[in-house]
């Protein structure tokens, strides 16, 4: 155990929509604490403090807390944002507001739109610069300082500047930027071209507004957390995960909020990636189905898969590297309805959370999928989470037969079964299409399934996509906050080139790469975090000549020949498409660089110690009826926990525990790895 | 209820919907062409074994090609019937004629027979609009052809591909009459890869559920789409509704296009009736069938967005003929202007008429034009010729459900504009502007959205311009009492002075020199009911944000602001007469 006097513990910390989770592990003597407590909505810390007082952990016991927030993508969705300004190029106030001329959906001619930042805290400075970076129109020094004093009498809190072209020449940009700081009561001051040096102007604009309109939201927040923890004894550091997988200091992670964009799923693919790799099955598909969506990405070789074409929403890119997670409106309060034509149908229209599924007795009377797993006996009725007033089994199966049922001549577990069957169906091709969209065939993967309803999905998933392996981790349902306590430090560069490769100058991708290494050893060394050695990784994002699209490809090095990169497009464009084109040229587009400061590396192993009983039969707590392709079976429970790590069994089977249940279908042959990982082949 | 259970019925609906995402999804992401790729002006789809009926279509597909790719795979098909012609595994059949189902010569459809144990058993079929295919202008948008040669290369349906190979004397044809040739290489192998991705993927949907067992499920989707269709359509009461919409004018005479449209709801179905539209016209704006058909669809599609695409969605529409007019165009009519937009002048037509059936499901017009603009030059300074293409968007109308949104995608598309940076890279262009149609919202109790305006200055070399866009004579309707949207303007500064088109929004051959500069102003949506029930807390936000001058809010929407920007209550009320 350790002293007071010895910090030996590491926390990771997560704050997901409903459940603020924290596992902790102490170095020392590899003991492992885990607690689940409710977010709290209104300030995240109180949950953070909560978790750590669950948990029974003693702020001096910790050596490093690692915290996951919502905090930025929150305040996005629901628009809670800072007051901002921009300043922009004259002529060009409006590319905020105009975007790429598109509309919500491709069919339907209404919707909704509202610029980041409004027309009237939108103003021009006189400057031009053309796309070879070259000055058309000096900067007009007096139009800035005009415009910086008007958006500060018009109370903005944060300031955006965003001029055309500044990827490849941000001169203008970063005087503007010199002149606003002089002038701007806070440091909210966001250039463009310091987030993000790609070109595209309305992506390139969206992305810096969005940094802006979080940064004060964010560090307020990260503030109260780092003093509250400050004032009960924890001296040492915090840090805080980012969408591109990696941490950043508390210090400095206001400076580019919008990195924590999407930090909850990058951390549960983080920890995927680690947990797959330490199960030595490094190519995963990762499967995240929580309440109202699922969350699906794509590990390779034990590396995320990272793209910097996010869109949170309609007309609100985000182009900072992120892990590359695709969202699927599928949870388990997916609605299943009958269509005007008699059609059965499952979501996209979700109970959400109020009223929830039914058997929440929230007041939930449409069917869901979650209603559809108790039905077919999958969930236990008695362990159901987040119930308000438990709800019977029979006016569950009651409404499924009134809602859904009768009009197809189906009683209440035929439709279920037939719920669960489409929805399995519609998520499995969504699985497909996003594998695909990457360039990755599924089958080539195993599944990784975690959150809350992951793994009760995921070995019918498998059988529906051909994919022949489970990976189930110990505890899907606090992955996120794993993710938190096994990510690295990680700072991500692009810089756009576009150049054909014949006309490419070699030196210049040497001097870009250095450059990009250089920014990120620095942002290290500022941080000042204990490492324990450094990764650095080279991408070329590259397209043919007149396509639109762009093809990322990892580098060997900063010292790569025009064919290197030639032979490098050509085999992974084969690889995607299996077209060879050699009568047109490649472009470079971007070259980006991700500079890695490497934490001492979790021992996974201790997840898997603790109550693991000798024999399997100790393991089982009992057996229910549940429902398998064309009636019940009786099918053993076991209890996760209890496990031996050397047990062996054949599907059907239920494994339960605290937050998951795993659902092991028939035939379905299971064992566990040293990790405590369920290994299943389906 | 046909012998299949709903969840095999539902689990093969989404299947083959999975095979025509995936075939979009090769096509897309292999295209070389913008349009192709980013522009999505493309669509995938699977068609019926007889008579090329729409099976399944792709999500990702463009709006206008939902009714038309049926069209051209029927013609495929009576080709094939009428010459006696063996079709094999691995032919791929070339189309672009627009006289045989198909819209402008530049959407090029490939169409392949699908063959399971041995039988044809479906077709596959693509779209992708060529970024150009010769003709007078490049990039085929002719605002002048009197006749279909003018236009562009037309391609009767020949196998391009046969048994897998591809015919490299019908390509160098092809290559030897179109413009910039050398990436079409690149585009026509991922057309053509598309197609072999969703064979690939439909026989594993035949494998598992049994060929005799899908092709039943496709007979059953098809009557429940119909029924779907139906359902929506009681939602209308009986009667009949007249609307219509203008074209400016066919851009070789300046005369207005008047498109007539008479819905009526006739028992569970809705016939459409053109009859009295304007007759055929000299100039590249007549309509094919196959494309004013499609427009109807997808106006329906737009007002019920829910109900699924296969043949039987469009049973219920019956579209009569309208023979004599310029929206069932035959050879050697010019149609270059009816997939982008005559289309959306028929779309805005069937909104008008049902905007007096359904208003509370309707909303008022949106700019509806794919402001085509296309400059072509030589660029003297990197050596080379270069076409370069500028859509825009324009405002939506209001609905019951609030203000339109600004800058939307034309009614037929879902493309987006390629981004200033991008374009100043390629070609030797600055823009100059690129802001908000400043009072184009058309006035209502919920406003239109807002048009653009751009300015384009040429930096070297000669070039000509030429443009196909509308709504220059009068903006897109209001409804219920919302005002018009504004018009679209073009202007061109021709060393200092300045030249309109005589056709407000089409002309060709524009010529410019360097320093000159291409003014554009697109058309703003409609407003939706009555303006002066506008909340004059919104006119004055409106007015905060540079929409509407004071002026305009005491004009349009009679409400009076007080000198620091507020709204001045008593004034408005006398205005509004309260």
């Amino acid at each position: 155990m350790s002293t007071d006097n010895a910090a030996t513990w590491i926390a990771g910390i997560d704050v997901g929509g409903t459940f603020t989770d924290l596992i902790a592990i102490d170095g020392a003597s590899g003991a492992v604490r885990l607690a689940k407590v409710p977010t709290t909505v209104h300030n995240q810390a109180f949950g953070v403090l909560a978790a750590i007082e669950s948990a029974g952990l003693d702020l001096a016991q910790l050596a490093l807390i690692v915290h996951g927030t919502t905090t930025t993508t929150n305040a996005l969705l629901e628009r809670k944002l800072a007051k901002t300004g921009l300043i922009t190029t004259r002529g060009f106030r409006d590319v905020l507001e105009l975007g790429r001329r598109t509309r919500p959906k491709p069919y339907g001619l209404t919707g909704h739109f509202e610029p980041l930042v409004p027309r009237e805290l939108r103003l021009e400075a006189t400057e031009r610069v053309d796309a070879d970076g070259e000055v058309v129109t000096p900067l007009n020094e007096a139009d800035v300082k005009a415009a910086v004093l008007k958006l500060r009498e018009a109370g903005c809190e944060a300031l955006v500047i965003h001029f055309l072209h500044s990827y490849i020449n941000p001169a203008h940009e970063a005087r503007a930027w010199e002149i606003a700081r002089e002038l701007w009561p806070n440091a909210y001051v966001t250039a463009g071209h310091r987030l993000l040096s790609e070109y595209r102007e309305y992506e390139r604009g969206v992305t810096a507004a969005v940094n802006a309109s979080v940064q004060p939201v964010l560090d307020r927040y990260i503030r109260r957390l780092s003093d509250e923890l400050k004032a009960r004894g924890f001296d040492k550091d915090l840090l805080v995960m980012q969408g591109n997988g990696g941490t950043v200091s508390a210090d400095i992670v206001a400076e580019s909020a919008v990195n924590t964009v999407m930090s909850g799923p990058a951390s549960g693919i983080i920890a995927a990636a680690t947990s797959s790799v330490a199960a030595g099955i490094p190519n995963v598909v990762t499967y995240d189905m929580g309440g109202t969506s699922t969350d699906v990405g794509l590990i390779k070789d034990g590396v995320p898969q990272v793209s910097a074409e996010l869109e949170l929403e309609y007309a609100l890119p985000i182009h900072v590297p992120m892990v590359d997670v695709h969202t699927i409106g599928a949870g388990g309060g997916s609605i299943a309805y009958l269509s005007e034509s008699g059609m059965l149908q499952v979501g996209p229209r979700s109970a959400g959370a109020t009223p929830g599924p039914i058997c929440y007795g929230r007041g939930g009377s449409e069917p869901t999928i979650t209603d559809a797993n108790l039905v077919l006996g999958r969930l236990n009725p008695d362990k159901l989470l987040g119930v308000d007033n438990p709800v019977s089994l029979a006016h569950v199966r009651q409404l499924f037969e009134d809602r859904v049922g009768r009009a197809l001549g189906l009683d209440a577990t035929a439709t279920a079964a037939a719920i669960v069957r489409i929805a399995n169906d519609k998520m499995a091709g969504a699985i497909r299409m996003v594998s695909l969209a990457k360039g990755h065939d599924p089958r080539d993967f195993a599944l990784f399934p975690f959150g809350g309803a992951g793994p009760l999905h995921a070995a019918a998933l498998a059988r529906e996509l051909g994919i022949p392996k489970l990976l189930i981790p110990m505890r899907p349902g606090i992955t996120n906050a794993l993710g938190c306590a096994a990510a690295d430090l990680r700072h991500d560069y692009v810089n756009t080139v576009n150049k054909a490769l014949p006309t490419l100058d070699e030196a210049l991708v040497e001097r870009t790469l250095e450059a990009q290494i250089a920014k990120g050893r620095a942002l290290l060394a500022r941080e000042g975090v204990a490492l324990e050695g450094e990764t650095v990784l080279h991408f070329a994002d590259m397209q043919f000549q007149g396509q639109s699209h762009i093809l990322t490809v990892p580098l060997p090095g900063t010292r790569v020949s025009r064919a290197e990169l030639q032979k490098r497009f050509d085999a992974a464009y084969w690889e995607r498409f299996g077209v060879e084109l050699p009568e047109i040229r490649a472009v470079l587009v971007n070259l980006h660089t991700a500079v890695i400061g490497r934490r001492k590396r979790l021992d996974l192993a201790v997840l898997g110690r603790g109550e693991r009983r000798q024999r399997l039969a100790e393991a089982q707590t009992g057996t229910r009826q549940v429902w398998f392709d064309g009636g019940f079976v009786d099918t053993p429970i076991y209890r996760r926990e209890t496990l031996p790590l050397d047990a062996k069994f054949t599907g059907p089977a239920i494994v339960e525990q605290l937050d998951c249940t795993t659902v092991i279908e028939p035939g379905n042959r299971v064992s566990l790895d040293a990790l405590g990982n369920l290994i299943v082949e389906v | 209820m046909s012998g299949i259970d709903p969840i095999t019925l539902a689990v093969i609906q989404n299947g083959l919907q999975q095979v025509c995402n995936e075939m979009d999804l090769a096509f897309c992401r292999a295209a070389f062409s913008p349009v192709i790729s980013e522009a999505m002006d493309r669509s995938d789809g699977i068609y019926d074994a007889e008579d090329g009926a729409l099976i399944a279509q792709g999500e990702l597909g463009l709006p206008v090609f939902v009714g038309t790719m049926q069209f051209s795979t029927g013609a495929v098909i009576e080709r094939v019937r009428a010459n006696g012609w063996k079709v094999e595994p691995g032919d791929v059949f070339i189309v672009n004629d627009p006289y045989m189902g198909g819209t402008h010569l530049m959407d090029v459809k490939f169409v392949k027979p699908f063959f399971h144990q041995g039988e044809l058993y479906a077709w596959l079929a693509n779209t992708g609009h060529w970024p150009d295919t010769g003709g007078m202008v490049p990039g085929g948008f002719s605002a002048k052809a009197t006749e279909s040669e003018q236009e562009g290369l037309r391609l009767p349906p020949v196998k391009l591909y046969k048994k897998g190979e591809l015919d490299q004397e019908i390509l160098s044809i092809i290559l030897s009459n179109i413009r910039i040739a050398d990436q079409r290489i690149g585009d026509i192998k991922a057309q053509a890869a598309a197609l072999s991705i969703g064979e690939k993927r439909l026989e594993d949907l035949l494998q598992r559920y049994g060929g005799g067992t899908v092709k039943a499920a496709i007979k059953e989707l098809r009557v429940r789409a119909a029924q779907q269709m139906r359902a929506r359509i009681a939602s209308i009461p009986d009667g009949s509704y007249q609307g219509e919409a203008v074209v400016d004018s066919d851009g070789v005479v300046d005369e207005p296009l008047l498109i007539r449209m008479r819905v009526t709801k006739v028992g569970a179905d809705l016939e459409f009736d053109m009859s009295g539209s304007s007759p055929p016209c000299r100039g590249p704006m007549n309509s094919v069938l196959a494309t004013t058909k499609s427009s109807i669809y997808l106006a329906m599609k737009h007002i019920f967005p829910e109900v699924p695409i296969n043949a039987g969605t469009f049973e219920p529409l019956k579209v009569i003929e309208p023979e004599g007019t310029f929206l069932y165009a035959h050879y050697p009519r010019p149609v270059s202007g009816c997939a982008a937009e005559v289309s959306q002048r028929i779309a805005e037509a069937v909104f008008s008429a049902l905007t007096h059936a359904i208003p509370e499901q309707l909303f008022a017009a949106p700019a509806g034009s794919s402001g085509n603009l296309a400059v072509g030059g030589s660029d003297p300074l990197r050596k080379r010729n270069y076409v370069m293409y500028v859509i825009s968007g324009g405002g939506y109308g209001g609905s019951p459900h609030g203000d339109g949104i600004s800058n939307g995608c034309s009614t037929i598309g879902i493309s987006k504009t390629p981004p200033i940076e991008v374009m100043e890279q390629f070609f030797p262009i600055l823009f100059e502007e690129y802001s908000l149609h400043e009072g184009s919202g058309g006035a209502g109790e919920h406003r239109g959205g807002f048009g653009v305006n751009y300015a384009i200055r040429l930096l070297r070399g000669a070039a000509r311009a030429s443009m196909v866009m509308d709504h220059g004579r009068v903006g897109p309707q209001g409804a219920l009492g919302g005002a018009d949207g504004g018009v679209n303007t073009v202007a061109v500064d021709q060393s200092g002075k300045e030249y309109r088109p005589l056709h407000l929004s089409k002309d060709q051959d524009i010529q410019l020199a360097p320093g000159d500069v291409i003014r554009v102003s697109t058309p703003g949506g409609g407003g939706y009911g009555d303006p002066f029930r506008r909340d004059p807390a919104k006119v004055a936000r409106d007015v905060m944000r540079g929409y509407y001058t004071r002026e305009q809010a005491e004009q349009r929407f009679r409400v009076r602001l007080a000198g620091d920007g507020t709204v001045d209550a008593p004034g408005t009320a006398s205005l509004r007469g309260a």
